[in-house]
């Protein structure tokens, strides 16, 4: 038995081991490489916890290996061990020890619980409404995400453009089924709830971010249906001149620029094709005045400039006819299948075009 | 007259009869031990479905949609029809043998209970095969359960809500019985520490099963009825939804880890012939878990936006469980701290188990500090911590229980070999399937994903992870091959199989009579056996001189209560369909065949029958003796 008890522990340790090689993960996603203030808080609680848990872990097992090995009966002992009741001091001290480590854990909990839900910024108006702080209002739909900057007046969809070195404030809700948003590098997640909006912030830092190609992939963390594995969205976290930038190229594809003919013959047949078909549901202009429960699809304003297709796809002509010609195929359950009829292979290849010539940047 | 012998003479019909009719706790508890078997098997095949599926990035072993109904028939077999289950078969075989009763205070309503958690369990499962399960997690959460197609949230509500009854039920009937039908001078401080946790488990059942009921009926009624309490564009809620499934819900986890900590309270001190360290700090212990177990629901919230403060408190509170939980961990320690450590197979899994629940233990405080709860919650983090506790705990605690109680429940030894490498197989799958996943939680991986992205870091993580839910696989594989092989040989034992029993149910003779005790037996301390063994004696000394005794009558009405609701539920579920007019007629049908059923055995009066006291005198004269 002891023979096999060590096996057990070299195979646990050699577990471990490959652990500590694969290292924390990777720095666009883990939430072991935080890249900002907020991440960094729960990364230091969970850091404390897991040290003090490792501790416990250890003294408990130690006790217990001795226990086991020394204690075991020998072949043919037929003595009868002292039946001892119990022992007043020991209780006491495995009873308040417990009490003092969790002490030590509680104090931090309660001060960072306080700290991250401390959204006060986001109420201080300016005389026009807006606020000086960043605010972004977050949509959550079946399998998409919507982000729109009420101070700027732009709205864009699964590419959150964030600038580094500050606060960023989210207002988020779900339109139809509870999603959670989650950006595991940058902080913890808050549910997108149907019922209410909720508050957050989080902060990237322009090193870290740097770090991580000034690209961090966002996921949903609440079950939503058949493709909520397929419900990824990028954030790129910009140094704030370059999203200054942004914002000002976002804020020119107003109505008029987007009515614009693209010079390219076949993108400018798709974006006929585009009118015919898709314009019911998809804006292209960044300042889509429509209500929120009439933006039923993504916007695509600038759509030319984003990490993926559909969140999942490489960023292609072609994954981008195969992704329009059978969505079911990538994001089952989908709310876009069968909502545009059939289109020829001609129609794709101008749609196509269209699309990519959608750019800010 | 054995209870086995007893029905070998039937034939195989008549042994069925026997079985749909019993009302005797030890039938009772090998008819859950069949169905929670039987559950376990279905819930472990889908997770090895999960797991192949996960093995490597983009497969499409199954589907995305068949995916989130695998996961969410996983959870709710697995904690609803498994492991309730399994722990109620071992309350009924040895919690009234434990504290000297003949049986249970309520046999007819403890039969009930088991019919009716098969019949809800067997609906739930029929989904499969009438037109897709459940899909919206065990968790259920009103939005996305609202608005699941398709009638699997339906089976999913109405199977809940029956099998439900029958644990309220068995609750209900396991707090009558031990608060009255304790054998002399077995006073609450002299019981058992498995009877305490049945004790503290069936309390928390009867104050954590109605919210779910009313949460099930609400969504019921959404669903099927028209009403909107979790429709947000009637003016409902969905929040309210995810308060009544956690009021119920984290109670349940003390439920189930309760009793499995009780059996590992046996286990401890029979293999290592030493008395529990700290028998009242352990009952206080006990009790205290079930009480905070009532205090941090909330836990399960802290991303739902409820605020800082009510994050605040529900951290604190959390964190303060670990206290009497680490009380107990330490008793068990201590109490083999200068014993005589024997390592049987059920031995081997209580050893197993310390460390093992401690893991899952601790990140479980980990989570309590909500801001790191933001990261943790609902990452794969926590798939790996309630595995760690779920697995750690509780199954270890049904494998370990099952070795140990298997003499009791069929006077035969499951074999020590093959127990010896299920246990090792099993352990090291166990560690090998979750030790990671806490690490790929860490790292980014949300949980309830039929599939992940490559390039993300979470590859090899994910394939060792499924490597080691082959290891679980095999090792209960061999578990079932060492039930038939022992079952089929059918070599008896005796009395005290075990040598070093303590409590009051080794001291009968195995296999147990039909009646358990010919006498009550007089109880002068904890461990009452051991206490007589010490003294030389072999037997209990009676309380009593041999008398009659009272027995209830088999009764084929449960099974028709239960059939009656079983039926009713599909007229429930199919009325709101388009051309099924069929379906208010069946629901009407069953409703009187159940309360057609209440009916009569209300009007007739079944008093049972007695064993005249000569008949047990006959017995021992033919060496029967207790």
């Amino acid at each position: 038995m002891k023979q096999k008890l060590t096996k057990w522990r070299l195979f646990t340790a050699v577990g471990l081991l490959a652990l500590v090689l694969s290292g924390c993960g990777e720095p666009f996603l883990s939430t072991l490489t935080p890249a900002g203030e907020a991440g960094q808080t729960a990364y230091d609680l969970m850091m404390l916890s897991t040290w003090i848990m490792v501790g416990v872990v250890i003294v408990v097992s130690i006790l217990f290996a001795v226990a086991v090995i020394k204690f075991r009966r020998r072949k043919g002992d037929k003595a009868i061990p002292k039946q001892v009741e119990g022992s007043h001091v020991l209780e006491i001290i495995w009873t308040a020890i417990p009490i003092l480590l969790l002490i030590v854990l509680a104090i931090p909990t309660v001060i960072a619980t306080f700290d991250l839900a401390d959204t006060k910024a986001m109420d201080k108006k300016n005389e026009d409404g807006t606020t000086d702080a960043l605010v972004v209002n977050v949509r959550a739909n079946l399998y998409w995400w919507e982000f729109e900057y009420p101070n700027q007046k732009i709205i864009t969809s699964q590419d959150l453009v964030v600038p580094t070195d500050q606060k960023v404030y989210f207002n988020v809700k779900a339109s139809d089924v509870k999603h959670s948003f989650w950006i595991p590098a940058a902080g913890g997640k808050i549910d997108t709830n149907v019922d209410n909006v909720n508050k957050m912030w989080l902060e990237f830092d322009n090193e870290k971010a740097a770090e991580a190609d000034n690209l961090f992939y966002g996921k949903c963390a609440e079950l939503c249906g058949p493709s909520h594995a397929l419900m990824d969205f990028k954030v790129r976290a910009l140094p704030q001149e370059e999203f200054d930038q942004w914002i000002t190229a976002m804020q020119a594809v107003d109505a008029e620029a987007a009515e614009e003919v693209p010079t390219d013959p076949t993108a400018a047949a798709g974006q006929e094709v585009f009118n015919q078909k898709c314009l019911s549901c998809h804006a292209v202009t960044t300042a889509d005045a429509r209500p929120e429960a009439a933006r039923t699809a993504p916007n695509l304003a600038n759509f030319g400039d984003r990490e993926l297709v559909a969140g999942i796809l490489a960023h292609n002509e072609e994954e981008l006819k195969s992704w329009i010609k059978n969505p079911e195929q990538y994001k089952p359950g989908n709310k876009m299948t069968g909502t545009y009829g059939e289109l020829s292979d001609q129609e794709l290849d101008q749609l196509a075009a269209y699309l990519m010539s959608l750019k800010v940047e | 007259m054995s209870t086995i012998a007893h029905t070998q003479k039937r034939g195989f019909a008549g042994t069925v009869w026997e079985y749909l009719t019993t009302v005797d706790h030890k039938k009772i508890a090998i008819l859950y031990l069949l169905a929670g078997g039987f559950f376990f098997i279905v819930g472990g095949i889908e997770a090895m479905m999960i797991r192949i599926q996960l093995a490597v990035p983009n497969n499409d072993f199954v589907s995305a949609g068949l995916f989130n109904e695998i996961i969410t028939m996983h959870g709710t077999t697995m904690i609803f029809l498994a492991a309730m289950p399994l722990l109620f078969a071992f309350m009924n075989a040895v919690m009234p043998l434990q504290i000297g009763a003949r049986d249970v205070a309520f046999p007819f309503i403890n039969a009930l209970g088991f019919w009716l958690f098969f019949f809800g369990g067997l609906f739930l499962n029929l989904s499969w095969f009438l037109g897709g399960a459940p899909d919206a997690g065990w968790t259920s959460y009103a939005s996305l359960s609202l608005a699941s197609e398709g009638h699997g949230i339906d089976f999913y509500a109405l199977g809940l809500q029956i099998s439900g009854f029958g644990t309220l039920m068995g609750g209900i009937n396991f707090l009558v019985t031990i608060i009255n039908m304790r054998a002399p001078g077995m006073t609450y401080m002299r019981m058992p520490l498995f009877t305490w946790t049945t004790f503290v488990a069936s309390a928390l059942i009867l104050f954590a099963f109605p919210p779910l009921t009313v949460g099930l009926f609400m969504l019921i009624f959404d669903r099927m009825f028209g009403s909107g309490f979790f429709d947000v564009a009637m003016g409902g809620n969905t929040i309210i939804w995810e308060h009544f499934f956690w009021i119920f819900g984290h109670p349940e986890v003390y439920i189930l880890v309760l009793p499995a900590f009780g059996i590992f309270s046996e286990i401890f001190p029979t293999f290592a012939r030493k008395r529990l360290f700290g028998y009242s700090s352990m009952v206080f212990a006990t009790v205290l878990i079930g009480f905070l177990g009532f205090m941090v629901w909330a836990h399960h919230m802290f991303t739902t936006g409820l605020g800082p403060i009510a994050n605040a408190i529900f951290a604190v509170a959390t964190m303060a469980i670990a206290v009497p939980t680490g009380i107990k961990i330490f008793n068990w320690i201590l109490t083999i701290w200068g014993g005589s450590i024997k390592f049987t197979v059920p031995m081997l899994y209580a050893v197993a188990f310390i460390p093992s629940f401690v893991m899952g233990g601790v990140t479980g405080v980990m989570q309590a500090a909500a801001p790191a709860d933001y990261q943790f919650h609902d990452s794969y983090f926590i798939v790996a911590h309630f595995h760690y506790v779920i697995v750690g705990g509780i199954v270890l605690g049904l494998l370990g229980g099952a070795h140990f109680y298997w003499p009791l429940m069929f006077g035969t030894m499951l074999s020590e070999k093959l127990g010896k490498v299920t246990f090792v197989l099993f352990l090291i799958g166990f560690h090998l399937t979750f030790f990671i996943q806490h690490f790929l939680g860490l790292m980014g991986m949300p949980r309830r994903v039929w599939t992940f992205l490559p390039g993300q870091g979470l590859d090899s993580g994910n394939l060792i992870s499924s490597i080691g839910a082959a290891f679980m696989a095999v090792g209960v594989i061999i578990f079932l091959v060492n039930v038939v092989i022992t079952q089929v040989k059918n070599v008896q034992v005796g009395r005290d199989p075990w040598e070093d029993g303590r409590t009051l149910e080794w001291s009968l003779p195995s296999p147990t009579p039909y009646y358990n005790f010919k006498q009550l037996p007089l109880v002068r301390g904890l461990d009452p056996y051991w206490i007589e063994k010490m003294e030389g004696k072999t037997e209990m000394t009676p309380a009593e001189p041999v008398g009659d005794i009272h027995m209830p009558n088999n009764s084929f009405v449960p099974f028709v209560i239960s059939l009656g609701l079983f039926i009713a539920a599909f007229g429930a579920m199919y009325h709101a369909d388009e051309g099924k007019d069929w379906a208010i007629p069946v629901l009407i049908i069953g409703m009187i065949v159940t309360f057609g059923a209440m009916l009569y055995r209300s009007i007739k009066d079944d008093h049972g029958y007695h064993i005249h006291k000569e008949e047990l005198l006959d017995e021992s004269g033919k060496g029967g003796a207790v």
